[in-house]
């Protein structure tokens, strides 16, 4: 097996008896990028050079005895992370050369532990799409089916594990964009609780909803990453300040005995036969390792997409008016004054969606509509929030398709952003109310491409999904299939 | 017609702590542009606010000392708009859920105490400061940029362009005696927005108001608003109408001027920062500041009429800040002559002060060496001449008073003999105005006292000088 197509506990563990030098592991990757990112897309900026040299550091510190979890692993993040003298462009004109003069907190912590940094991947612009296409640097291509679609807004993130191009890599989620393109490549993605990882360095798009969170080739490596970023952060007020358990022992207590709960409103009529049919075995397969299921009710799903697309716009209306042109980013060449400045460089710097959210967001927070749209839909969110406190008064976990269908075609959807929005009707939920959720793959459609399982459970309760998610990796070989290239 | 002026005043307090609002940066003023400044208050991408719990408890201060109550839960706000001084694009603040509320401040208004009600105290990050240059360019500064700021504002229960300087005098009285502001208006860390309406007297509508932005001293603030009152009553008395605006006040015209008007008016956008949690206020946390308060002007101005005996204009005077007060106090200690100390103070030490430039915490006399000079005054060494000479030394050369006395040969003299001897002298010699003294001249008598203390170099004690001279002219 080539070392690009191993997991990151697997690839540790050689590391430690000296088996192979994290150089040569980083060399099949770089390797691997070059062969492969053509076609694919999936990275904006590689760091070829930074990364050997990264990588023969780590080979020093893992000689003197000094081997961290992620001493000496290649990974790849999401062009949303500033990285230090990084060219850091969350996928827009607008920062196309903004180099970044600080490191994001959960990437310090990686770093810390000396890990390697191969690049910085695709995504939709400002983290504002579900398919990848919403990028200044082009569409990713799914290594399953290069004309579909990767999913978003992470879609680099996940297509680069499925292409085999990094090992590991974070992604962002604020209404699914780690665990619909997690379930659309067939990687793990896991989006932890709010408050669980630090935001601080993570270019914000909707602060009350942004989460940072691993995407691994499987469950143990999600764990294993997950607890190298999570904890208390000074420097985000909204990190919360409860220790951080060991995740990957929490994963051998098994699914034995736990209550999973069917959100009736998730198992719709409209379902794509291919995910309905990727859930049934699913139950099937957690019925045979000892879990009960109930069906339970989150009432008010309906309403999440409207709510998540004004909290969310509203946020990124006001996050996103620091790119002005004036101190860093895109500048117009030619402007008549201040404002002018201002209106040509956003205009200019942004892309079409993000102008539509910012439209929107602007919108919703004006006086006369403020309490109609922004007031109201906090108000909804919060009856969202209830669903879940309530349903998990009576199970442990719930159980949920990822995204309503396999990966779309590229161009499919992009003329119709309300069709495209209703993609996320599954993982909007879940960062209304705050909760944890991981996307693991469970099947595939008739077409080769990858269906992703959702599993979510309470504030901080990662170790039950992950105890569930690891028990079905374990009883099934989803997460070993491979996509051709 | 008359005209009722309506006047309501926003304030802008720079508080004094070490570091910003949300990061920790310095507050220093003055320092090269942009070198007081980090990721979060360049508001560069990704990049996250952090509150200073200083800047809580100052207002938490602030609200006590002006009668407010204070608010459990704290929310702060983002007020969303595009200025090259604002990296952010919005300014955190607090909008419906501020941290004070309903307060009040007494002023005197001639014999009369009136109450001036606050309506609301928040908690708000300053923005940075353009810089125009010579070239036609402009800079941005950063370093003010999340400085951070209360603003406290009032009711509209002023009347008066005098009444507006007494309440803003107490408010700036009180933040200062807290220590929370180190009250340097020239650098902005005090300054005002004045709401200013006209309204026909005996009325009980409002007129229209205009606001005058950003004048940052007391004179400033009563020229502008006298302008801008005669400015509106002329308007409406030759048939206009005052139009809601923003002014700005020129200092050096004394005039106000029209800077936008109401149909430029922002739509701020308003909405809870995402990016901070409530600041959640406990009685505890109030009580333990409560505990903690200086004594604030109004008291220790009681104080002083009751344990000094002091006159309520020296108390007063001496109240006006607490440096002043403090010093008072150290010195009336020392001496054990309250009257005389504020005497000093409020004279000689003033005035000295003022000629040269320097606040009285900065005074080269310090509270003790004033204490000893009056000490020798009141045991009669000196006389009160010679005890200004004394203060200059000090001033000047530092030192303490009885040892300059004694090593300059200062002591005033009441042995009689000496004095009697030098009397004698000068009778003799002038014996023509001593004629003219005693055909009933007193006025002579002056030239008299200034001769023998002139002969005695000034140290003759003026009181026996006065007895002898009258008996031995009387003959």
């Amino acid at each position: 097996m080539e070392l690009y197509e191993q997991t990151i506990h697997d690839l540790q563990g050689q590391l430690q008896a000296r088996q192979v030098s994290s150089v040569e592991i980083t060399t099949s990757f770089l390797n691997r990028i070059a062969s492969t990112d053509p076609s694919i897309n999936a990275f904006i900026t590689v760091t070829k050079e930074q990364a050997l040299a990264d990588a023969a550091a780590a080979d020093q510190r893992i000689a003197t005895g000094d081997c961290a979890p992620l001493t000496g692993i290649p990974v790849a993040l999401k062009d949303i992370f500033l990285t230090e003298g990084v060219r850091t462009t969350c996928a827009s004109k607008m920062l196309d050369t903004f180099i970044a003069p600080y490191d994001a907190t959960a990437w310090a912590r990686m770093k810390s532990q000396g890990a390697v940094l191969l690049g910085k991947l695709n995504q939709d612009e400002f983290a504002m799409g579900s398919s990848c296409e919403n990028s200044a640097f082009g569409p990713t291509r799914n290594p399953w089916n290069k004309e579909h679609i990767p999913g978003g807004s992470s879609g680099g993130s996940a297509a680069a594990i499925a292409a085999q191009q990094a090992v590991a890599t974070l992604g962002t989620d604020t209404g699914g964009s780690i665990r619909q393109p997690a379930s659309h490549c067939g990687c793990v993605g896991l989006k932890p609780t709010y408050g669980r990882v630090s935001r601080y360095g993570v270019i914000a798009y909707a602060s009350s909803l942004d989460q940072v969170g691993p995407m691994t080739r499987d469950v143990t490596d999600a764990a294993l990453l997950l607890e190298a970023i999570a904890g208390h952060d000074p420097k985000d007020s909204t990190s919360v300040d409860c220790p951080v358990p060991d995740y990957r022992a929490a994963l051998k207590q098994g699914v034995k005995g736990l209550k999973i709960g069917l959100p009736k409103e998730y198992f719709i009529d409209g379902l794509d036969p291919d995910v309905q049919k990727a859930m049934d075995q699913a139950i099937a397969v957690y019925r045979q390792l000892g879990a009960e299921f109930v069906e339970v009710s989150l009432p008010h799903t309906n309403y999440a997409v409207a709510t998540y697309y004004l909290i969310a716009t509203a946020e990124a209306s006001s996050n996103l008016a620091r790119y002005e042109g004036v101190r860093f980013g895109h500048r117009a060449k030619e402007s008549s004054g201040l404002i002018d400045l201002m209106m040509q460089s956003r205009s200019e710097g942004f892309g079409a969606e993000v102008k539509r959210r910012i439209m929107l967001g602007t919108y919703a927070l004006s006086s006369g509509y403020y309490d109609a749209y922004y007031i109201k839909a906090q108000k909804v969110r919060t009856l969202i929030q209830r669903d879940f406190i309530d349903a998990f008064k009576s199970v442990d976990l719930l159980l949920t398709p990822v995204a309503p269908t396999p990966a779309f075609k590229i161009g499919e959807k992009t003329a119709d952003p309300l069709q495209m929005y209703l993609s996320d009707i599954f993982t909007i939920p879940v960062n209304l109310a705050g909760i944890c959720g991981i996307s693991v793959p469970a099947g595939e459609s008739y077409n080769g491409l990858p269906i992703g399982l959702q599993l979510l459970g309470r504030p901080f309760g990662e170790e039950t999904i992950l105890r569930a998610a690891f028990d079905f990796e374990q009883a099934t070989d989803w997460h070993t299939k491979k996509a051709t290239l | 017609m008359k005209f009722q002026p309506v006047i309501g005043l926003e304030v802008h307090v720079q508080l004094k702590t070490d570091s910003k609002i949300f990061c920790g940066c310095s507050t220093r003023f003055g320092a090269e542009p942009n070198l007081n400044t980090c990721p979060v208050c360049l508001a560069l991408p990704g990049a996250l606010p952090v509150l200073n719990q200083k800047v809580v408890e100052f207002a938490i201060m602030a609200g006590l000392a002006t009668n407010c109550s204070i608010s459990p839960t704290n929310i702060f706000a983002r007020k969303n708009y595009f200025y090259p001084d604002l990296p952010k694009g919005y300014q955190i603040s607090q909008f419906d859920l501020p941290i004070c509320l309903t307060g009040h401040l007494d002023i005197a208004v001639g014999d009369q105490t009136k109450r001036i009600g606050i309506t609301r105290i928040h908690m708000e990050e300053d923005a940075g400061k353009l810089v125009h240059g010579q070239d036609g360019g402009s800079g941005v500064d950063l370093n003010r940029a999340g400085t951070p700021l209360l603003e406290v504002v009032s009711e509209p229960d002023m009347r008066t362009a005098d009444e507006a300087v007494a309440y803003l005098k107490k408010l700036y009285q009180i933040v200062t005696y807290l220590g929370i502001c180190d009250g340097n208006m020239e650098e902005g860390s005090f300054r005002c927005d004045a709401n200013i309406s006209v309204m026909p007297v005996g009325s009980d509508t409002f007129g229209t108001r205009a606001e005058i932005k950003n004048v940052n001293s007391f004179k400033f603030v009563k020229a502008a608003i006298e302008y801008e009152i005669a400015r509106q009553c002329e308007l409406i008395e030759d048939g206009g109408t005052v139009v809601q605006e923003t002014r700005l006040f020129d200092p050096n015209k004394g005039v106000t001027r029209s800077m936008r008007g109401k149909e430029e008016a922002h739509d701020y956008r308003y909405f809870p920062d995402p990016d901070l949690v409530p600041v959640v206020i406990s009685d505890d946390w109030i009580n333990r500041v409560k505990s903690d308060l200086p004594e604030l002007p109004e008291t220790k101005f009681n104080r002083f009429l009751t344990e000094y005996s002091l006159p309520e204009y020296d108390a007063d005077v001496l109240t006006s800040s607490r440096p002043l007060a403090d010093y008072f106090e150290q010195c009336a200690q020392a001496c054990n002559n309250a009257k005389s100390a504020a005497n000093w103070i409020m004279g000689e030490l003033t005035r000295a002060l003022n000629d040269n430039g320097i606040a009285v915490e900065e005074s080269p006399v310090s509270p003790a060496q004033l204490a000893g000079l009056i000490k020798l005054i009141d045991g009669g060494t000196i006389s009160g001449t010679i005890a200004k000479k004394v203060f200059e030394e000090i001033w000047k050369n530092g030192g303490e008073a009885a040892a300059i006395v004694e090593q300059q040969g200062l002591a005033q003299v009441s042995d009689t003999g000496a004095i009697e001897a030098a009397i004698d002298q000068i009778m003799a010699a002038n014996m023509g105005q001593v004629e003219e003294y005693r055909g009933g001249k007193d006025k002579v008598f002056g030239f008299f006292v200034g001769q023998v203390m002139k002969a005695m170099k000034g140290k003759a004690n003026p009181a026996v000088v006065n007895d002898l001279l009258k008996q031995k002219l009387a003959g």
